[in-house]
């Protein structure tokens, strides 16, 4: 009998046909956009048609979309990666490994050697759907992607745990200047590195590895980044596309009859349900209304053609498109160009002035404004005076429409901007740092993985019948949710407009965090390329119970808001000397990049050097102002960061007799290393404490760490134990405490669970511990008087001769010094907070926790704010100052409890302001900045946030900082 | 009508007035023991209810009112309680809420400021907030967790394990569908009833429910085939709650498999435990300690009275012991892990896998801070030691499909059935 195998994956529709000597008849593989029914119909027609007849065949069903219509249409069902496993065991019996990449899915099998097998859970970083993303973000195919990447000289280091970091760590790539096919190579490599570091989890993939799935068989030069990765080279067999199929087709044991089936698979597209919400439109009067009101917002405009006299230029270099406007002197819009970036503003900008300067000789453009991502590149490239901050470009623009305004919301491409207003200064800003669901992007790759022009998709969806209710939350999740509401009848119509709702929704309750609609105020003005989209805006509106201004150039406000900048500038202080570059300087322009790496610390950023015409140049990549000014260590004495690592950097090992003993430096060890090596220097060991993180340090530990969604801060831990490791140290002491010191500020004093108990999480991962002794026993430091006795029978387990008497020195000697280094820590905040004072510089107040020190971590932010012409002190310089007090929630962590403090002392300090660190995955600080903000906001001050990860887009950083000392300022 | 009195700290007080007067709303968890519960709060005349509500509106007020971020229990349980108080079903002016605290290092010892804070945002300020802990957090003059009424919980406990236990081993194989179900049933209406009255609750009647009970079990007709044995463990509201983790255990009840969740009782044990464990491990008051080793003993008395009765019937498997349970991962983790399940979580993998259901589900809210360790760090170790364990982590939270839960599910479900093919 013939047997059939179907595999119904995420974005596509594999088939194999099989005689019964199980040879293949026939394969296919297509793209089915979700429209999978149909095309299964088709199929299994076509096979009936071509190979089967009147007979009964076998057929399974296996792929992650196949399981609902396998199991309503009554055909049997196959798990896939089960599928791949019986498919190898027949074709490749000798295979040790595989690796299967799909559109939304990563798995690894592991066959020899214990079987297990591994796929992606909830994070679709690393899959097809995510490298198709990345294409697109480059503006060519996957295949051309591949083509690239052949010629690549440089990796650039990607996030790649999520496509939301990965598109961030891109863009400013791109923006910067960098090569599309060094681009190309890091995105594959990046791939292959969330693979192996998300799935294999401490197992080693090696021996016989088989490459399987789309991606693998079409991209060659992923191919080669896992190889390199895995320093191996892995087999791509035959039919490498069919193998989840194949292995349905083999299991397949039950007779079915097609008819029947394609019955059931007709029948089963008509009759399931979804949750759905009331249609956007319920007429065309209603959106004829809903467009005759905001046709009448519209910009004041004056004819190019023939124009002269002076103008005024406003660029905005966004993360996927280009902007740029030309005022005249009433401020009258003269002309505007909105286009997609193409990866590089740069020949865009030049065009379009030449074209100015060529078509338009009467124009004389006096002065300019650049704003955006590339704000510093275009800025040097062209010799356009100003550069300003998007909030301050997009409030500047929003003024002239509504001067009354009280919250401005831009939806672009891949960012959002919105924030509040107070007191006519940007106050209360919210970024979308984790998450670009609410983008327009988002719709974008949705209508392109259907089949459709943004625009046209947008459409569909204003008269849907059912607009689908997908929720807010990521894009990855979003996929599925759609692939569900698929399965269950939702028309394209239906998604469209449920896309538009929760791309509202994610920007009102994932990105602002509102609770209600009044909070946001009612004088809103919305803005950005997103909001062009009719659905989007009437979602909006409905969602808000309020009426908005939507300006007609909606897309243009930020370049609108750098040109008006610019223009009032100049009416202030006009300066006829001065002039943006002139027709003969664009004419020669040329613009060449190369990457280096930066020598000057410890950082290595890996700098992009964009050279123009003239003397006219441009570095990006860094985070500090060294390569730029090549001055070093330029405002560290303003710093506390940079102190206090300094400080904990300077105990160093001392000889002793008992040998060493390794302290791997992370977590809780950033503050009660002073505790810890005092301690043990005195019981005579010789303390050997790891080296500073570094992005070599952490991949070398990052294939043991066994949850991908734990913080950054624990994940480097396994670095540090093996850095450690490395050096020879053969005992690590590294204890668990559910307790910290009890500083009374709070209702109790515990460590956070991962702080507390992550020792048990490196004893249990790491077998490359088996030959040195690992130290995680349970240390009650709180308990001072209990402490020597314990702590003696905890190290009589693993040393000889060490009594209670030389604990109890040694114990003594670690409290002192633990004292000494908290007061120091004071001590010095009060001599930096001293200084900024007399030159009167502004204060920040960087909170975190301790390990937030750890440059690694925290990505130079602390340099980033010194840069800025701020002094920078910490969370526990100033928390002593306060008692305990009533919190809204149980202040129970003593680290937690510290930021609490923080926040409650710098309210009656004019000159500081407190900016929040939250590393990403933190469940912590989910309760914390809530609490923080707060306190913060109950005494009218800035709360600002800036959420850290493996990547940091300190892009996004610096926008905040910028716009928090914009707001000082106003 | 109560006046509304606030502490000094500000908060709203439940009142002897309230006591009267007010509607306690009761969030669910477990069915059975839930019903229980609130049947012993009547019987001390607390007008309580359980909210058996559940509905996609739930997770909008919860993401509305409680930061995304926040594990998906809390947003379930807050969104539960604004969800019934915007229902108009009741008198907003004349309803508590009540919820537990357990005061661990977890945040889940912040559900309760999280609930309040909701509750301000959602312009219900007024209604007050119990805390059911056994910490001496939040003291309320309307309300008190006297000896006798903490005797019946535990006993409610207890029957409610029983219950759950016997029919996950009685409804895989019955002959008749619905008889086992029909049991639990008939069995909690009665108890409620009996434990109403304040009846059903001393040692000796329990003993007399239990082993009836266990009989009327054992006279289900069934038909015993080799089945997939399923373990579920978990941060225990998505492990026992079937609105957080998408109606687990009726999944694989579809997929035939028998199911095995560990009872409420050893997580009891555990949290009392950990008291001592503290003092055992840093030190601390030996006083201190003898109380807590009264209610310690106490609670495992009962917990042999659950086993003994069970064991009367021998077609069933007894649940372990806590002490079985505890040194089962000595030497693997240690037992100063108590936030959240801690390494009772470890343990009852390590159980589970011993008595024949090696395969196990691991559920837990995404980013759940104690599962990191407890949970899917220790699933290596666990192998190494039975490396028959096929365990399958799940995330939950309210964008994670029942799709993608069940495809990583079913893939678990594969290889335990082949295993099982060789094993018969």
């Amino acid at each position: 009998m013939i047997k059939i195998g179907l595999d119904v994956g995420s974005t596509t529709i594999k088939c194999v046909v099989l005689d019964e000597k199980e040879n293949i008849l026939y394969k296919s593989y297509e793209r089915h956009y979700s429209q999978i029914t149909e095309k299964m119909g088709e199929l299994l027609q076509k096979i009936q048609k071509e190979y089967v007849g009147k007979e009964d065949a076998m057929v399974s069903v296996s792929g992650s979309a196949g399981m609902g219509v396998a199991e309503s249409c009554g055909l049997p069902f196959i798990q896939e990666v089960y599928a791949t496993r019986l498919a190898l065991k027949k074709l490749i019996p000798d295979a040790d490994s595989v690796i299967e990449l799909g559109g939304e899915d990563a798995k690894i099998l592991f066959l020899t050697g214990g079987l297990e097998v591994r796929m992606n859970g909830s994070c679709a970083g690393g899959t097809g759907a995510f490298i198709d993303q990345m294409a697109t973000l480059l503006n060519i195919t996957p295949d051309e992607m591949n083509e690239l990447s052949k010629e690549h000289e440089k990796i650039y280091t990607i996030a790649s745990r999520c496509g939301v970091f990965a598109k961030t760590d891109v863009q400013p790539l791109l923006n910067q200047g960098a090569r599309k096919s060094d681009v190309a190579a890091s995105i594959f490599a990046a791939v292959a590195n969330q693979t192996i570091a998300g799935l294999a989890q401490g197992r080693p993939i090696s021996g016989k590895v088989v490459y399987l799935g789309g991606p693998l068989t079409f991209l060659s030069e992923l191919r080669e980044a896992f190889d390199t990765a895995l320093s191996t080279k892995g087999l791509c067999p035959e039919n490498s596309l069919y193998f989840v199929a194949l292995g349905a087709a083999y299991n397949s044991e039950i007779a079915v009859d097609l008819n029947t089936a394609l019955k059931n698979v007709a029948a089963y597209s008509g009759h399931a349900s979804f949750l759905f919400i009331p249609p956007l439109f319920n007429n065309q009067e209603e959106y004829d209304e809903f467009k005759t009101r905001h046709e009448q917002c519209r910009a004041p405009r004056a004819e190019l053609e023939g124009y002269t006299g002076k103008c005024f230029l406003g660029v905005d270099a966004g993360s996927t498109t280009v902007k740029a406007v030309l005022l005249d002197e009433q401020g009258k819009l003269l002309d505007s160009i909105y286009q997609s970036n193409a990866g590089n503003p740069v020949p865009i900008i030049r065009e379009y002035l030449l074209n100015l300067y060529q078509n338009h000789p009467g124009i004389h453009i006096v002065t300019g404004a650049v704003t955006g991502y590339g704000e510093e590149l275009l800025k040097n490239a062209f010799a356009i005076e100003y550069g300003i901050v998007e909030t301050v470009a997009h409030f500047t623009a929003a003024k002239t429409f509504m001067p009354d305004v009280d919250f401005v919301i831009d939806i672009g491409g891949q960012d959002m901007k919105c924030f509040k207003i107070r007191g006519g200064a940007i106050d209360n800003i919210f970024l979308n740092e984790a998450c670009s669901s609410g983008c327009g992007s988002f719709l974008q790759t949705f209508a392109n993985t259907l089949g459709y022009d943004i625009a046209e998709f947008a459409k569909m969806g204003l008269f849907a019948k059912h607009p689908v209710d997908l929720g807010s939350r990521c894009t990855v999740f979003m996929n599925s949710s759609v692939k569900q509401a698929q399965k269950d009848g939702a028309t394209t119509e239906d998604i469209s407009a449920g896309l538009s709702v929760s791309v509202v929704k994610n920007a009102i309750y994932k990105v602002i965090r509102a609770a209600s609609a009044e909070e946001l105020g009612r004088r809103i003005v919305v803005q950005g390329g997103t909001f062009l989209n009719d659905a989007v805006l009437r979602v909006f509106e409905k969602e808000l119970g309020v009426n908005v201004i939507r300006p007609d150039i909606s897309g243009l406000m930020g370049a609108y808001g750098a040109a008006v900048y610019a223009m009032s500038r100049w009416n202030k202080q006009p300066d006829e000397s001065k002039s943006i570059i002139s027709k003969e300087e664009l004419e020669n322009f040329v613009h060449e990049v190369h990457v280096t790496s930066c020598g000057l610390c410890s950082n290595h950023c890996r700098l992009t050097v964009n050279v123009f015409g003239g003397n006219r140049r441009f570095i990006g990549g860094n985070r500090c102002e060294k390569p730029v000014t090549r001055r070093s260590g330029a405002g560290d004495e303003l710093d506390l960061y940079t102190y206090k690592l300094n400080k904990l950097r300077s105990y160093e090992p001392r000889e002793g007799k008992r040998g060493k003993i390794g302290i791997p430096m992370g977590l809780n060890m950033y503050e009660l290393l002073p505790f810890w090596h005092t301690f043990f220097t005195r019981l005579g060991f010789e303390v050997v404490v790891s080296p500073v993180s570094s992005r070599e340090l952490y991949i070398e530990g990052q294939h043991t760490i066994p949850s991908d969604t734990v913080c950054f801060p624990a994940k480097l831990m396994h670095g540090h134990v093996i850095a450690l490791l490395k050096e020879g140290v053969d005992h690590i002491f590294y204890p668990c405490m559910s307790y910290n010191f009890d500083e009374d500020l709070g209702d109790n004093h515990y460590n956070c669970p991962v702080v507390a108990y992550y020792p048990e999480v490196i004893s249990a991962n790491m077998p490359e511990l088996e030959h040195a002794t690992f130290i995680k026993d349970y240390v009650g430091i709180h308990r001072r008087k209990d402490f020597p006795g314990k702590m003696t029978e905890i190290l009589g387990q693993y040393f000889e001769g060490i009594s209670l008497h030389d604990v109890k020195n040694a114990a003594d000697a670690a409290y002192d010094a633990y004292s000494c280094y908290l007061e120091d820590v004071r001590h010095q905040g009060e001599v930096i907070i001293e200084k900024a004072r007399e030159k009167k510089l502004p204060i920040i107040v960087l909170s975190g926790r301790p390990y937030h020190l750890d440059p690694e971590i925290n990505h130079g932010i602390n340099k980033l704010i010194t840069s800025l012409g701020a002094a920078v002190v910490s969370e526990d310089s100033v928390s002593f100052h306060e008692h305990r007090f009533r919190t809204g929630v149980l202040n129970q962590w003593t680290y937690h409890a510290r930021l609490y403090a923080a926040a409650k002392y710098i309210a009656d300090q004019p000159d500081m302001n407190l900016v929040q660190l939250v590393s990403f995955g933190c469940g912590v600080d989910a309760i914390t900045t809530d609490e923080v903000r707060e306190i913060l906001e109950s005494e009218q001050k800035i709360y600002t946030q800036i959420k850290i990860d493996e990547i940091t887009n300190l892009g996004a950083v610096k926008i905040r900082l910028r716009s928090l000392f914009a707001a000082l300022e106003a | 009508m109560a006046e509304l009195i606030r502490d000094k700290t500000g908060r709203l007080l439940f009142t002897k007035e309230m006591k009267e007067e007010y509607t306690i709303l009761c969030p669910m968890m477990l069915r059975i023991h839930f019903e229980l519960f609130v049947s012993i709060f009547r019987h001390y005349g607390y007008k309580a209810e359980l909210l058996t509500t559940s509905g996609p509106n739930i997770v909008q007020e919860g993401l509305k009112y409680v930061h995304n971020d926040t594990c998906y229990p809390a947003l379930l349980v807050i969104g539960q309680f604004i969800d019934a108080l915007k229902s108009g079903k009741y008198d907003v002016s004349k309803t508590a809420l009540i919820i537990t605290q357990t005061g661990g290092g977890c945040r889940a010892s912040n559900y309760i400021h999280l609930l309040r804070k909701a509750l301000r945002k959602a312009g219900f300020a007024d209604v007050p907030v119990i805390s059911l802990n056994l910490s001496g957090l939040e003291k309320n003059p309307g309300f008190s967790l006297s000896i006798p009424l903490v005797r019946k919980m535990i006993a409610a406990i207890v029957y409610g394990d029983a219950l759950m236990l016997l029919e996950n081993q009685v409804k895989p194989y019955e002959v008749i569908k619905g008889d086992s179900h029909a049991m639990v049933k008939k069995w909690t209406k009665y108890l409620s009833e009996k434990i109403n009255k304040g009846d059903a609750c001393s040692i000796k009647q329990q003993k007399e429910y239990l082993h009836k009970l266990t009989a009327d079990f054992a006279s289900i007709p069934v038909k015993r085939v080799p089945k997939v044995k399923v373990g579920i463990v978990g941060e225990i509201y998505v492990k026992y709650a079937p609105f957080a983790n998408n109606h687990l255990e009726d999944f694989l009840a579809e997929q035939d498999c028998e199911v095995n969740v560990p009872g409420l009782i050893n997580f009891v044990l555990f949290k009392v435990d950990n008291r001592l464990d503290d003092i055992r491990i840093y030190g601390g008051s030996k006083a201190k300690y003898h109380v807590i080793k009264v209610l310690y003993d106490y609670l495992e008395k009962m917990q042999q009275v659950l086993i003994e009765a069970i064991k009367s019937q021998p077609c069933f498997e007894p649940p372990a012991s806590y002490d079985h349970v505890k040194k089962l991962v000595d030497g693997v983790i240690g037992y100063g892990d108590k936030m959240g399940e801690g390494w009772l979580l470890t343990a009852e993998m390590l159980e589970l896998a011993e008595a024949g259901f090696e395969n196990i589900v691991c559920a837990q809210p995404f980013g759940c801070l104690p599962n990191h360790i407890c949970g899917k760090g220790m699933i290596r170790k666990i192998k190494a030691i039975n490396e028959k364990a096929n365990i399958v982590p799940i995330d939950y939270d309210p964008s994670a499909t029942r799709v993608n839960q069940e495809n990583r599910i079913k893939l678990m479900l594969a290889v335990a059935k082949e295993n099982l093919k060789e094993e018969v």
